[in-house]
């Protein structure tokens, strides 16, 4: 393994980076709409956004990320291997985000907003003025968990042949037919970036502490 | 997804079935396995608290929890030939499974019992149970049935994490589905097809669990 080796493991390890932070940029919002969609018990919506909740947290990435590779073309939309890997991250991640915001929401104390509704606030501002600024506080420490979880969900998009860490290590193996030393040098980045995202969601947990029981 | 599509994954339905069939079958050989020796880690991390092997264990958690499952496998996969130990894809992928979530399941039961009512085992000890009867009785019933819906959700990951074992070629559901694809270029009805397969069997792991814990519960 020589330089040039080292530098496409850094470059694999730029793009697990960068997939990973688009699939959040898109999964962040999208989660916390389905979320309201479903608290608010939108009609027609719904029972819709659910049974797609509950089909994409029992969905392997590895199989979505085929489906949205090469079934998408057959509708006549192709997308490049790493727009298809960062929709497929997105779309995974983008239901947990709906679950966890979900959960804050349905654990948010009535009374406060009983209190709120005797105040005579409308829907709106009790949501904007008592739900907001509490709920994100209680989702952070989930929220952040969801990122670790999305690194480690992210080489499934090597079977698409998006040249992230994991696959840059792969491809060194069969080169040098050493396999093991490039996946030490790809662990040895994971476990600190990982670690990291870790430790600032026990940070988190501890500074805003966990859902009101 | 056309009509065609679907005939045809309907035509390699026994091929879907067998990809299915591979999956159930790691799934559960894992997650019994990963479950064993997450119990195991979880007695030896009680019952050396504070101490050497305790610490050593804790960190081996905290390192595996910060490590993809799929690099893991291709570690075990390419690794182990080092080591002396040739595996096929099928085990391999199973002892990468069991190690990997044995850690996951570990840290589940270990959350479990920081949350333990301290009196119990304390009434416990007072009570002459000690080391090993003290863990049996009154530390694994509880701490096991708190934890089960968790330990649920990570069987349900397992399932998932199962998808990756594609990448060893071991025929599970996705090599299936993929199998179908590459021949009769069919991607949307084959992977939709292994997608509603995945999500019958995580909600099948669900209710079983749900049953589960109901019992615990009636039986507390």
């Amino acid at each position: 393994m020589g330089g040039a080796d080292l530098w496409s493991l850094a470059q694999g390890a730029a793009t697990t980076l960068g997939v990973s932070f688009l699939a959040i940029l898109f999964a962040a919002p999208v989660g916390l709409g389905l979320a309201l969609i479903r608290w608010a018990k939108i009609r027609p919506l719904d029972p819709v956004v659910a049974t797609l909740v509950s089909a994409l947290r029992a969905t392997p990435a590895v199989t979505l990320v085929l489906l949205v590779y090469f079934a998408l073309p057959t509708v006549g939309l192709s997308l490049s291997p790493f727009a298809a890997a960062v929709a497929t991250l997105a779309l995974g991640s983008m239901a947990f985000h709906c679950e966890i915001w979900r959960g804050v929401l349905l654990a948010f104390p009535a009374e406060q907003l009983d209190a709120a509704r005797a105040f005579g606030m409308t829907g709106r501002q009790r949501f904007r003025r008592i739900v907001a600024p509490q709920a994100w506080r209680f989702a952070l420490p989930a929220l952040v968990n969801e990122m670790t979880l999305l690194i480690k969900v992210s080489p499934a998009v090597s079977v698409i042949g998006v040249v992230e860490l994991t696959r840059a290590a792969v491809r060194i193996g069969a080169t040098t037919y050493a396999p093991v030393p490039p996946f030490l040098i790809a662990l040895a980045f994971y476990v600190p970036a990982i670690g990291g995202i870790v430790a600032l969601q026990r940070l988190l947990e501890r500074r805003y502490g966990t859902l009101p029981a | 997804m056309t009509a065609h599509g679907l005939a045809v994954v309907w035509a390699e339905r026994g091929m879907m079935l067998r990809g299915l069939v591979t999956t159930a079958e790691i799934v559960a050989i894992a997650a019994v396995l990963a479950l064993a020796l997450g119990l195991v880690l979880f007695v030896l991390l009680v019952r050396s608290q504070g101490g050497p092997v305790a610490r050593a264990i804790a960190w081996l958690i905290d390192l595996m929890r910060c490590v993809p499952f799929m690099l893991f496998c291709y570690l075990v996969y390419y690794g182990l030939p080092y080591c002396g130990v040739l595996l096929d894809g099928w085990t391999a992928g199973v002892f990468s499974l069991a190690v990997y979530n044995a850690c996951y399941f570990a840290e589940l039961l270990r959350g479990a019992w920081t949350q333990l009512p301290r009196e119990e085992i304390e009434a416990g000890s007072a009570f002459g149970f000690h080391g090993w009867r003290l863990i049996r009785h009154l530390v694994l019933p509880p701490v096991i049935a708190n934890a089960l819906p968790m330990l649920g959700n990570q069987v349900i990951q397992i399932i998932k994490d199962s998808a990756f074992l594609i990448i060893i070629a071991v025929h599970e559901l996705t090599f299936s589905a993929n199998e179908i694809q590459a021949t009769f270029y069919v991607p949307f009805a084959s992977f939709v097809a292994a997608i509603l397969l995945y999500w019958l069997l995580c909600l099948a792991v669900e209710r079983g669990v749900g049953a589960m814990v109901r019992t615990a519960e009636a039986w507390r």
